[in-house]
C-alpha cells in the first residue's frame, strides 16, 4: 500500500540522474514525494509544511545533488529532521517518561478525545509506577459521563493490584477530584491518577470543566492521550487542549497497530509537549518508553 | 463575494482544504484534477467553488449512502458489529437499539465483548436505558462466540426481531483475534446459515489513512456489509471515507454525532461533503 520513502526517492533521481546535473527543481520534485510520504503517514499539513522546508534548506546547504547517492542521502536529512522534531536528536534532553519530581500526592491528569485510551493507560501508569518504583498509587475516575466507566477503571485497578476511589454515585467531576486528592492526602499516596471523560475539542463546557480540574488539583503532569490512528484532526485536537487545559506530556496509543503514527509529530510540534510514552496494547503491562528515532522511522515506514 | 481566477495555486489550496480533511493525497488529486480540466482559469468565488466541489464529492458519495436493510420477519434479523478499540461499537449499538424500538421492533442485544474492563456493564447500562434486554456472559472472559450462539438461540425461542452483537475492540492486524471474530460468525451461522445479516464495521471520524486499511481488513475477514462514521460532532471530518467508497464502494449507513443515544443520523452524501469543505 505504502511505497517506502526511499525507493520513491530513489526512483526520482534515477530518473533525473540519467539527464545529468540536478536542479533545484530536482529537489523540489523529490521534496514533493517526501511531502506525500509525509501525508501518507498522517502527519497533519501545516506539520509537513513547516518540515519540507527545514528539509529544504539542509537539502541544498548539504549540496544533495553532488552526493553519489542523493536518494539516500535526502532520507537521512528527513529521517534527522523528524527525530528533532519529535524531541531525539541534538537537542535531545535525554529525559523520557513521566516527571514525579514534586511533593507527594502528585497528581497526574488524563484528558483526550473519546475512546482514545486515557482510562486504560491510567491503569498501565499505575501499574507501572507500583511495580517498578514502589509508589502508592491512587486510580479516580472523573467520568460520569459514559455508562460504567468508574466501573471500568475500578476493575482495571483490581488488575493493576492499586486502590481506586471509591465510587459516590451522583459526585460531578471536580467533586470527585476533590474527595481523591483529600483522601491521597490523609492515607499518604505517593501519586494520584485523575482519569477524565472523553472530550471533544470543540465542546466548550466539557473543556472549561477539564481547565477547572486541572486549576483545583494542580497536576503535575497532564497527560494529553491520542491514537496512533488519528489523522489531520490531530493539530484541532492539540491545539484546544493546549489552549483551553494545558498539557505537560503526550501518551500515544494503539502503536500495535499499522498505523504510522504521523500524529505523534503533529501532536508535537502543535503543544511543544513531548511524547512520554506509548500504548502498544489492550493489556495493562502494554506501556512502552518512546524513542524518537523509532516513530521517526516509522513514520517514513522504514 | 471577490471573484477569483482558478488558477494553479487556488487549485493546489482546493487540494489542500481536502487534504486536511483526510481524504489523502490520492483521493483529493483525482478530485482536483477533475476539476482543472473542466474549470480551470474560470473567475469565480470562493463559495462558488466549494460548492462545486461539494458536489462532486457528493456524487462520488451518493452510491454509498444507503440504509442497513433490516428484515425483521427473519426473526431476529442479526447485526454483528466489529471494528478497532475505541470507535464507538457499543455506543452505537445502544443509538441502533434505541432507534429500531421507536419503530416498534423488539430488540435485543448480546454483550459480545468479554474481554475489555466493564464492557459487559456498559452494555448492560445502555440496554436499561433505551429498553433493550441484553443476553450476558455468565462470568467475566467468557468465549465470545459460545455467548452469542446462546444468545441466537434464546433470541429465536424468544421471537426477537432484531439482534445487535457487541464485539470486543480489535486491531485489524491481530490475526488471533480476527480469527476469534470469524468464530462468531462460524457459530451464529450453525443457528441461521444467514447470519449475520448485517455487518457494520465502526469507523471514529478521527481516524486517518489507516482507516483503509481496516476496513480492507475487516472485510475480508468477516465480510463487512456497511459502515458508520461515529465522533462527527467533532472538528474531525472524516474525508477518508471519501477514498473508502472509492476503494470498496461499502455502504455507509450511519453518521453518530455525539454520546447520546438518540445521536444516530442516516448518512447523507451531500451534507457530508458539504461538511468536508467547510460549508455548513
Ligand atoms: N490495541 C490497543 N488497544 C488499546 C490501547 N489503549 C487502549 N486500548 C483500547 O482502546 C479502547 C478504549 O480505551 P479506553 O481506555 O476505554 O479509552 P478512553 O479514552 O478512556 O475512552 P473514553 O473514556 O470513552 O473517552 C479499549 O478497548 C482499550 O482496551 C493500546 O495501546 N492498544
Ligand atoms: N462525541 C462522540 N462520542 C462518541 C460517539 N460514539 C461513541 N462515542 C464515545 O466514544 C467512546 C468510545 O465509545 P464505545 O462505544 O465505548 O466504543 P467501542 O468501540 O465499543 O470501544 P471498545 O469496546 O473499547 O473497543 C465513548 O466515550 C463514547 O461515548 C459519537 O458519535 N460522538
Ligand atoms: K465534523
Ligand atoms: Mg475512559
Ligand atoms: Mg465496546
Amino acid at each position: 500500500m505504502f511505497e517506502a520513502l526511499s525507493s520513491r526517492l530513489t526512483g526520482v533521481f534515477d530518473k533525473l540522474r540519467r539527464r545529468g546535473a540536478l536542479s533545484e527543481s530536482d529537489v523540489n520534485d523529490a521534496l514533493r514525494e517526501v511531502r506525500v510520504a509525509l501525508l501518507e503517514a498522517d502527519v497533519a499539513l501545516p506539520v509537513v509544511k513547516d518540515l519540507i522546508a527545514r528539509v529544504r534548506e539542509r537539502a541544498v546547504g548539504q549540496e544533495v545533488i553532488r552526493s553519489v547517492s542523493p536518494a539516500q542521502q535526502v532520507v537521512k536529512i528527513v529521517h534527522d529532521a523528524l527525530v528533532e522534531a519529535l524531541g531525539g536528536g541534538a537537542h535531545d534532553d535525554g529525559r523520557r517518561g513521566l516527571d514525579l519530581n514534586a511533593p507527594a500526592p502528585v497528581p497526574i491528569l488524563m484528558v483526550g478525545l473519546q475512546g482514545s485510551g486515557k482510562t486504560t493507560t491510567a491503569a498501565k501508569i499505575a501499574l507501572r509506577l507500583r511495580t517498578r518504583e514502589r509508589k502508592k498509587v491512587l486510580l479516580a475516575s472523573l467520568d460520569v459521563q459514559r455508562p460504567a466507566a468508574q466501573l471500568q477503571l475500578a476493575q482495571l485497578a483490581e488488575r493493576a493490584g492499586v486502590t481506586s476511589l471509591p465510587i459516590v454515585p451522583g459526585q460531578g467531576p471536580l467533586e470527585i477530584a476533590a474527595r481523591a486528592m483529600d483522601v491521597a492526602r490523609r492515607e499518604l499516596y505517593d501519586v494520584v491518577i485523575l482519569d477524565t471523560a472523553g472530550r471533544l475539542a470543540i465542546d466548550e463546557a466539557l473543556m472549561a470543566e477539564a481547565a477547572a480540574v486541572k486549576a483545583a488539583t494542580r497536576p503535575h503532569e497532564t497527560l494529553l492521550v491520542v491514537d496512533a490512528m488519528t489523522g489531520q484532526d490531530a493539530v484541532n485536537t492539540a491545539k484546544a487542549f493546549q489552549e483551553k487545559v494545558g498539557v505537560s506530556g503526550i501518551v500515544m496509543t494503539r502503536v500495535d497497530g499499522d498505523a504510522r503514527g504521523g500524529a505523534a509529530l503533529s501532536m508535537r510540534a502543535v503543544t511543544g509537549a513531548p511524547i512520554k510514552l506509548l500504548g502498544s496494547g489492550e493489556k495493562i503491562d502494554a506501556l512502552e518508553d518512546f524513542h524518537p528515532d523509532r516513530i521517526a522511522s516509522r513514520i517514513l515506514g522504514m | 463575494f471577490r471573484k477569483r481566477r482558478l488558477d494553479d495555486e487556488a487549485l493546489e489550496e482546493l487540494e489542500e482544504t481536502l487534504i486536511a480533511a483526510d481524504l489523502g493525497v490520492a483521493a483529493a488529486r483525482r478530485i482536483v484534477e477533475g476539476f482543472r480540466r473542466t474549470r480551470f482559469g474560470r473567475e469565480v468565488t470562493e463559495e462558488e467553488v466549494k460548492a462545486a466541489l461539494a458536489e462532486e464529492i457528493a456524487a462520488i458519495l451518493a452510491p454509498v449512502a444507503r440504509p442497513m436493510p433490516i428484515e425483521p420477519r427473519r426473526r431476529p434479523h442479526v447485526v454483528l458489529v466489529v471494528g478497532v478499540n475505541g470507535t464507538g461499537k457499543t455506543t452505537t449499538i445502544a443509538k441502533l437499539g434505541q432507534q429500531y424500538r421507536e419503530q416498534g421492533l423488539s430488540v435485543a442485544f448480546v454483550a459480545g465483548d468479554t474481554f475489555r474492563a466493564a464492557a459487559v456493564e456498559q452494555l448492560q447500562i445502555w440496554g436499561e436505558r433505551v429498553g433493550c434486554p441484553v443476553y450476558a456472559p455468565a462470568k467475566p472472559g467468557a468465549d465470545a462466540a459460545g455467548l452469542a450462539f446462546d444468545a441466537l438461540k434464546a433470541a429465536k425461542e424468544a421471537g426477537i426481531e432484531v439482534l445487535l452483537v457487541d464485539t470486543a475492540g480489535r486491531l485489524h492486524n491481530k490475526a488471533a483475534l480476527m480469527e476469534e471474530l470469524r468464530k462468531i460468525v462460524r457459530v451464529l451461522k450453525r443457528l441461521d446459515p444467514e447470519a449475520p445479516h448485517s455487518v457494520l464495521l465502526t469507523l471514529d471520524a478521527t481516524t486517518g489513512q489507516n482507516a483503509i486499511q481496516q476496513c480492507k481488513v475487516f472485510k475480508e475477514m468477516v465480510d463487512v456489509t456497511g459502515l458508520a462514521v461515529t465522533k462527527l460532532d467533532g472538528s474531525a471530518k472524516g474525508g477518508v471515507v471519501v477514498a473508502l467508497a472509492q476503494e470498496f464502494g461499502l455502504p455507509v449507513h450511519f453518521v453518530g454525532v455525539g454520546e447520546k443515544a438518540s445521536d444516530l443520523r442516516p448518512f447523507a452524501a451531500r451534507d457530508f461533503a458539504r461538511g468536508l469543505v467547510g460549508l455548513d
